[in-house]
């Protein structure tokens, strides 16, 4: 809702590839309130977005997804991308929405980023198909891993030209980098695996469609922990398969995912590998053999795997893997999102630049919040099961 | 006679391409080791049965091709024509812009209806070129969307359509840790209709084959094109042409109705399982001897332990002693082990094919009590040898053994009430 960041990228080297008619701006931005965007915004623009969503759609031969992509914390990401959200679902309901949100972090410059994230929590369980969170702080992590790695001089000579996870490689270079660049890069590698099988062939194809009707059992939990490796390529040539089994154990290690959460730790639902580049089944047959039995699954799902081989690989790299896990694990960064809701909300405080926008009542806050709760026990119903001891229902009897 | 392959989905046409790839790398293969008007009336007849003759003398396919997104099939297409040696009718397939997701229902329900017409269509041209149709061979998943929806809904469909033809379909079986989360439901659904509209179910099971690929064939990174190039292999074998049992140097005319009428005497007994040796590298083949005894030999110990290759087979297993059908008390774990047949058929092929005896396949232990070993058992003979194997020996059975990874996919679906 402001001009400044739109014109820059109007402006910026990829001026060709948006199109100038296709955007919507104001002056005075969002003000870091989830109701000026969600309410004040939404309802003001409301024709403006659906007139031009519509006209892109239209331009479309098959419509697969849509990509939301926004930031939890501030007024125009959380408020007016769900109010978005909310369009996409009334005039497209065919049409799957996957939602990359970015959650803000522990010391963050917005005060009021909890309310925001909260409210717009609810939108997301309500009307997303699949969410992908991504935390700051695990994308400035794998940054900084990656300068040591690369600085530190002992791979340094070796790593190939344009593989870091982080460069833009295949793009047109800007004159200078910005700080973000290297942490937005991440993101946008990780839509470009996700969709690599719609775009390129391979012996094992994985649309978009598929990932929600396998990797997620029940509606509202739809929110997919995500894993790139690997970071970098060294140059040679050649691979041998132990750095390729140990891309596979880098995707379902801590410091991989893209928020800040242990998956070995938790409890598996679901998950998909989507691999591409040089890679072959029985290569993928051995790191999920190999990798099961440190993995907890669901009981009811204990062969919950699901694989895509894209032939193609990322532009630097020889080979590369996206792992999505429906996963407990996102329950803590739930849970401190709450707690820091608690803290603000006990004492009402900043509560009064929500409330005198139209449209936007106290209950708001409430139902926000018992939305959120109840995501968190559903989760920690499935952590549960966890450590009992399965029970094997009797084996069906079938007449011979 | 000629049949009518339909190939759905992604691992369908990666499949069908193998199988016709396989075919003709066959009848074009010099050594077949039998006088030069064998060998020509072996192609003639190998031609009739899986491809039309264009007026270029490029054979096209007899196949139509389905999918519910364009990747594949236009893959699969370059890929054939680019091989020379046969290539693919250029109206003879259907794709759309999406996949059918994993979902069985959009598959069948949706899609399936949706495009009806055009498919069936498709395979109604495919089938009038046919001077005379012997039946249709679908190739499908079971794990898929697009495969086993809408492979459930077409052979639905063609068996409307050509109620009097024989409908035979390879199914894949997926892998045990899957390749798709929701594959159990997507087994079930499809195999509760097929076993209503089809003939004949033959099964593979990517497991089985990787073992193979891995084991016998020594292939240190198994990719999809090489478990589909030995199933394709394994449908070769059977479907070439073979002698009918009973005259000298005629082919048999009929495949899929020969094949149906020695393996499924009762409509409710329909999953077939096929296995196949020798199966080894190239490279080895050229310094590896075979005897007919000694294969024959390995076959029905495969048979009798239910051994899915040659190697590891237990030899411990065998049938119950003459006399004494199958002791269900006295020992339950050999009885467990041992895998009762309802029909089997073998198919030699390559040098000596007449003098092979094959007195054991014969021992009624083997088979049910309601059907004797004359009916039961069934031999196809072709003196030529076979895609670079001197003496290849193929069965094909209809066997006890096929429930159990039914009852296994059943007892999983009903573990995972979700999705």
């Amino acid at each position: 809702m402001e001009e400044g960041v739109v014109n820059e990228i109007l402006q910026g080297p990829l001026r060709d590839v948006f199109d100038s008619k296709q955007l919507i701006t104001d002056v005075s931005g969002s003000g870091n309130n989830w109701a000026v965007g969600h309410k004040l915004y939404g309802c003001q623009y409301r024709e403006h977005i659906v007139e031009k969503l519509r006209r892109t759609a239209e331009h479309c031969d098959c419509l697969q997804c849509f990509f939301v992509i926004h930031s939890m914390g501030g007024g125009t990401g959380s408020g007016l991308g769900t109010f978005v959200l909310n369009v996409l679902e009334d005039e497209f309901p065919e049409v799957y929405r996957f939602v990359t949100s970015v959650y803000p972090s522990g010391e963050d410059d917005v005060i009021t980023s909890p309310y925001n994230s909260v409210l717009a929590m609810k939108e997301l369980n309500e009307h997303a198909d699949c969410v992908l969170p991504i935390e700051n702080e695990s994308l400035f992590s794998i940054v900084s891993k990656i300068h040591q790695m690369t600085n530190s001089g002992k791979l340094g000579s070796t790593v190939k030209q344009n593989s870091l996870l982080t460069s833009s490689a295949g793009s047109i270079k800007t004159e200078q980098e910005k700080p973000f660049d290297a942490m937005n890069n991440i993101v946008a590698n990780l839509l470009l695996n996700l969709t690599s099988s719609a775009r390129f062939e391979g012996s094992l194809n994985m649309d978009l469609n598929e990932i929600s009707m396998n990797l997620v059992p029940f509606p509202r939990l739809h929110y997919l922990v995500s894993s790139l490796t690997p970071l970098y390529t060294l140059a040679d040539v050649n691979v041998p398969s132990r750095r390729l089994d140990q891309m596979f154990s880098d995707a379902f290690s801590k410091d991989h995912q893209l928020i800040q959460a242990d998956p070995k730790h938790s409890l598996y639902l679901a998950c998909a590998l989507l691999v591409r580049g040089n890679v072959q089944v029985s290569d993928l047959r051995r790191n999920i053999e190999r990798l099961k039995p440190s993995l907890h699954f669901v009981s009811w799902n204990q062969e919950g795997w699901k694989t895509g081989l894209c032939s193609i690989p990322p532009v630097g790299h020889s080979h590369s893997l996206l792992a999505l896990a429906n996963n407990t694990c996102v329950k803590p960064t739930f849970i401190e999102l709450k707690d820091r809701f608690m803290k603000l909300y006990k004492k009402k405080a900043h509560l009064h630049h929500y409330l005198h926008v139209d449209g936007m009542e106290q209950s708001c806050f409430s139902e926000a919040i018992s939305s959120l709760s109840d995501l968190i026990e559903e989760y920690s119903q499935l952590d549960a099961t966890k450590d009992v001891p399965k029970t094997d229902p009797s084996r069906l009897k079938i007449a011979t | 006679m000629s049949i009518v392959t339909v190939q759905l989905g992604q691992c369908g046409n990666q499949i069908g391409y193998e199988v016709f790839n396989a075919i003709c790398s066959d009848f074009h293969s010099a050594h077949g080791l039998c006088s030069k008007k064998e060998n020509e009336s072996y192609q003639e007849a190998s031609k009739e049965r899986f491809f039309s003759e264009e007026k270029t003398g490029v054979p096209v396919a007899r196949a139509v091709l389905v999918d519910m997104e364009p990747k594949v099939i236009s893959q699969t297409l370059s890929m054939a024509a680019k091989s020379g040696h046969w290539k693919y009718d250029h109206q003879s397939h259907f794709c759309q812009k999406q996949g059918s997701g994993n979902n069985w229902a959009n598959g069948y329900s949706v899609h399936g209806p949706r495009y009806r017409e055009v498919i069936m269509n498709l395979v109604q041209k495919e089938a009038e070129k046919c001077d005379r149709l012997s039946g249709f061979f679908t190739v499908m998943s079971l794990a898929g969307g697009t495969g086993s929806g809408m492979g459930a809904f077409v052979t639905q469909c063609l068996r409307d359509a050509f109620p009097t033809s024989f409908i035979l379909n390879q199914v894949i079986w997926p892998y045990g840790t899957g390749e798709v989360i929701v594959q159990n439901y997507n087994s079930v659904l499809t195999l509760s209709h097929l076993y209503q509209s089809s003939d004949a179910l033959l099964v593979h099971e990517n497991d089985a084959i990787h073992k193979i690929c891995a084991q016998l064939m020594n292939i240190k990174k198994i990719s999809f094109r090489d478990v589909n190039q030995v199933i394709a292999h394994q449908l070769g074998s059977v479907f070439q042409p073979t002698y009918s049992s009973g005259g000298a140097s005629r082919y048999s005319r009929s495949p899929l109705g020969d094949l149906m009428e020695s393996l499924v005497p009762h409509p409710e007994f329909k999953m077939l399982g096929l296995r196949n040796i020798p199966q080894m590298s190239e490279n080895s083949l050229a310094y590896s001897t075979f005897t007919w005894p000694g294969l024959i030999k390995h076959l029905r110990q495969m048979l009798i332990a239910n051994a899915k290759m040659e190697e590891g087979i237990d030899w411990q297993v065998r049938p119950p002693l003459p006399g004494n059908p199958v002791p269900p008390k006295a020992s339950p774990n050999k009885a467990l082990h041992f895998n009762t047949s309802i029909a089997n058929l073998v198919v030699l092929r390559g040098k000596d094919v007449q003098s092979v005896d094959l007195g054991g396949f014969k021992d009624p232990a083997l088979y049910t009590s309601w059907l004797s070993p004359q009916d039961a058992f069934n031999v196809w003979k072709m003196p030529r040898a076979f895609n670079k194997y001197e003496k290849s020996a193929t069965l094909v059975s209809n066997r006890k053994h096929c429930g159990e990874s039914l009852e296994y996919v059943c007892f999983q679906s009903l573990c995972s009430p979700i999705h």
